[in-house]
C-alpha cells in the first residue's frame, strides 16, 4: 500500500514546489521559463484587477459564509422543531443541493433577471421595487448569496444531526433552572453544537476561498458574453463585481497564458489559505466546546 | 387564609393560560416559518419548470404560467446540440474518477487508519493541508504537465489524478476505517491474512456506507464540476461536459431563457433521479461528512 502513499504525496508536494519555483518566473507555456525575481509579486500592486479580486473574494468569505452557515442553522433548527413532514422538508431542503452549481447559477440568473425574471414579475405584482440583482454592481454579491443559501442543504442536514444528539437532559435541566427558550437555545444548544459549527464554518471558508464557478457563469450569462473558454468579455460583470480572485487567476493564468503570474496568484492564495484556516482553528479554542466529543 | 387562596388559584390558572397562548404562538409561528422556508426552497424549481414549457414569445413576455405547454421545447434542446454527447463525455469523467478515486483512495485511508508505519503522521497531515487547499493552487504545474504530454482538449487531465487519492474521501474514509474494531482486524491477522486480503474480506464490508457516500460524492463531484472540464476541454467541443456546454448554450445558439431552463433540467435530472433512488445513503453520507469530519 505505501506506493499510494508515496504516489500521493509526491502528487500533492510535487505541484506546490514548482509552483512556488514558477512564481519566479516568466512563463507562457511555448518557451522555457525566465527567471525574473519578484517582478511578479511586485505586478501584484498595479494589477488593476488583484486587489477587487481580493475584494470580491473577501466579501463572500465576511459575508455569505456566516449569512449562509445561519440560515442553514435557522433551517435545521425548524425542521428539529417540527412535529410532522420532518422528513419531507429535509428532502425539500435538501434537493437544490443536487442541482449542478452551473444549472443553479443559470437558473437564478433567470429567476432575478431584472426585466422578464419570475422574481421581478412577481415583487412588480406586489407593487414592491424590483432590483437589478446580476445586473448591479451592488447586488451581485448578495445575489450570488441567495444562490448558496438555496444550496445549503449538505450543512443544514448536518446541523440537524448535531441538533439531534444534543442529549435531552441537559434541556430538562435548563428548564428547571428556569431558563427560557432563547436561553436553552445560546446557553445548551449553540455550545453542543459548536463543532459542527467549526465544520461548517471551515468548509465555508475553504470553498470561498476557491469560489469560481458561480461567479464566473454569473457574469458572463448576465453580461451576456460567452462562458466558455476564450472571450472573457463580459468577466466580472456587472462593473468587475463578480470578478473573484479565482476567476482572475484562472484569466491570467489560462486565457493570457501568463503561467509565472498565475502561479504566483496562486502563492498567495496558498499562504492566505493557511493563514485563514489556521486563524479559524485558533479562535476555536474560545467558542468550540469539545467535551462532547467529535474534535 | 380564606381570602388569598381562590386569588391563588386564580393566578395559577393565569399562568396556565398564558403559557398555552404563548405555546400556540410559538407553534404557529414555527408552523409558518416552515412553510414560507419550503416554498422558498421550491419556488425556484416551479419557476424553472414551467418556463422551460412556454413558447418563445410567451419567454420574452415575462409570464409566469405557460399556455400552451410546450413540450416540444426538450426535443428543440436535443436537436439544437450534441446533448448525448456532452452527457457522455460527462458520464465517462465521473464513471472513471469515481473508480480512480475508490481504487486509491481506500487503501491510502487503510493504511492510514490502521498500519503502523514510519511517517504516517505526516502523511496524514498531507492529506489534511491538501483537504484545505484550494485547487487552484496547484492547476498551473498540472496544466503543464499535461500540455507537455499533448493531453489538454481531452478527458484524460480530468480523470487520472483521481488514481493518485482524493484527499477528501481518504480522510472520509479513515475516520471510518477508525471506528471498526481492532478486534477484527487483528483476529484476521492471528488467522494468518494478508494485509490486503484483510482489507478486502473485513474493512471493505464493515464500511459499505462510507465507500458508498465516497463513490457517491466522487460522481457528483466530477458530474458537476465545471473548472477542470473548463480548464481542459474547454476549447475542444467534441470533448465537452454538460457543464461546459450549459454555460455556453445560451450564447452559442442564441435562445430564449424557455429552452436554456429545458437544458438546465434535463442537466439536473440525472441527478435528482439519483437522489431519489438512493436517498438513504445520501442523507447517511452527508452526515457522516459533519460527524466524523
Amino acid at each position: 500500500m505505501s506506493p499510494w502513499v508515496v504516489g500521493f504525496t509526491v502528487f500533492f508536494a510535487y505541484p506546490l514546489v514548482t509552483t512556488a519555483v514558477l512564481s519566479f518566473t516568466h512563463y507562457d507555456l511555448l518557451s522555457r521559463p525566465r527567471f525574473i525575481g519578484l517582478a511578479n509579486y511586485r505586478f501584484m500592486s498595479r494589477d488593476p484587477n488583484f486587489w477587487p479580486g481580493v475584494r470580491n473574494s473577501a466579501w463572500m468569505i465576511l459575508v455569505a459564509v456566516p449569512v449562509t452557515v445561519g440560515f442553514a442553522f435557522c433551517a435545521a433548527l425548524t425542521v428539529s422543531k417540527a412535529k410532522r413532514g420532518a422528513t419531507a422538508m429535509r428532502t425539500i431542503f435538501y434537493l437544490p443541493t443536487l442541482a449542478p452549481p452551473v444549472a443553479a447559477t443559470l437558473g437564478f440568473v433567470f429567476l432575478l433577471n431584472p426585466r422578464t425574471g419570475p422574481v421581478n414579475q412577481v415583487l412588480g405584482t406586489l407593487h414592491l421595487p424590483q432590483p437589478l440583482w446580476f445586473d448591479d454592481p451592488h447586488l451581485a454579491k448578495p445575489s450570488l448569496t441567495l444562490l448558496g443559501m438555496w444550496g445549503v442543504g449538505g450543512v443544514m442536514i448536518i446541523f440537524l444531526a448535531a441538533l439531534l444528539d444534543v442529549p435531552v437532559h441537559l434541556y430538562e435541566a435548563a428548564a428547571l433552572d428556569g431558563a427560557n427558550a432563547w436561553q436553552r437555545l445560546v446557553h445548551v444548544t449553540l455550545p453542543s453544537i459548536s463543532p459542527v459549527i467549526l465544520f461548517a464554518v471551515i468548509t465555508g471558508v475553504i470553498d470561498g476561498l476557491q469560489y469560481f464557478t458561480q461567479g464566473y457563469v454569473a457574469g458572463t450569462v448576465a453580461g451576456g458574453g460567452d462562458a466558455g473558454a476564450g472571450s472573457g468579455s463580459s468577466l466580472g460583470y456587472p462593473e468587475g463585481s463578480t470578478l473573484f480572485y479565482p476567476v482572475w487567476l484562472y484569466q491570467q493564468g489560462f486565457q493570457y497564458f501568463h503561467m509565472g503570474y498565475a502561479s504566483a496568484m496562486a502563492v498567495v492564495l496558498f499562504v492566505v489559505s493557511l493563514a485563514v484556516t489556521a486563524a479559524v482553528l485558533r479562535s476555536a479554542r474560545l467558542w468550540v466546546h469539545t467535551s462532547t466529543g467529535s474534535w | 387564609m380564606t381570602t388569598t387562596a381562590p386569588r391563588q388559584r386564580s393566578l395559577a390558572g393565569g399562568v396556565d393560560g398564558r403559557q398555552r397562548r404563548a405555546a400556540l404562538l410559538a407553534a404557529v409561528g414555527q408552523h409558518s416559518v416552515a412553510i414560507v422556508l419550503v416554498i422558498v426552497f421550491l419556488a425556484p424549481f416551479v419557476f424553472i419548470v414551467m418556463t422551460a414549457l412556454m413558447t418563445d414569445a410567451q419567454a420574452l413576455s415575462g409570464s409566469l404560467w405557460p399556455r400552451p405547454f410546450r413540450w416540444a421545447n426538450f426535443q428543440d434542446v436535443f436537436s439544437s446540440t450534441a446533448l448525448l454527447r456532452y452527457a457522455g463525455n460527462t458520464m465517462v469523467y465521473a464513471v472513471l474518477s469515481t473508480l480512480g478515486v475508490l481504487v486509491s483512495s481506500v487503501p491510502v485511508a487503510y493504511a492510514l487508519a490502521r498500519l503502523r508505519w514510519r511517517g504516517r503522521q505526516l502523511a496524514l497531515v498531507v492529506v489534511l493541508a491538501a483537504m484545505m487547499l484550494p485547487s487552484q493552487v496547484t492547476v498551473v504545474p498540472q496544466y503543464v504537465m499535461f500540455a507537455k504530454l499533448h493531453l489538454v482538449g481531452h478527458l484524460a487531465p480530468l480523470i487520472v489524478p483521481n488514481f493518485f487519492g482524493d484527499a477528501f474521501s481518504i480522510f472520509l474514509l479513515r475516520q471510518f476505517f477508525l471506528t471498526i474494531p481492532e478486534e477484527y482486524v487483528d483476529a484476521a491477522r492471528v488467522d494468518g491474512a494478508g494485509e490486503w486480503r484483510i482489507l478486502f474480506s473485513v474493512v471493505i464490508p464493515l464500511a459499505r456506507p462510507a465507500i458508498s457516500a465516497v463513490a457517491l460524492f466522487s460522481f457528483l463531484y466530477a458530474w458537476n464540476d465545471f473548472f477542470g472540464p473548463l480548464l481542459y476541454v474547454g476549447e475542444s467541443r467534441s470533448n465537452w461536459t454538460l457543464s461546459v456546454a450549459l454555460a455556453n448554450f445560451r450564447s452559442l445558439y442564441h435562445v430564449q431563457w424557455n429552452l436554456t431552463m429545458a437544458a438546465t433540467l434535463l442537466f439536473m435530472l440525472p441527478v435528482i433521479l439519483l437522489f431519489l433512488a438512493a436517498q438513504k445513503a445520501f442523507i447517511e453520507g452527508v452526515t457522516l461528512t459533519g460527524v466524523k469530519g
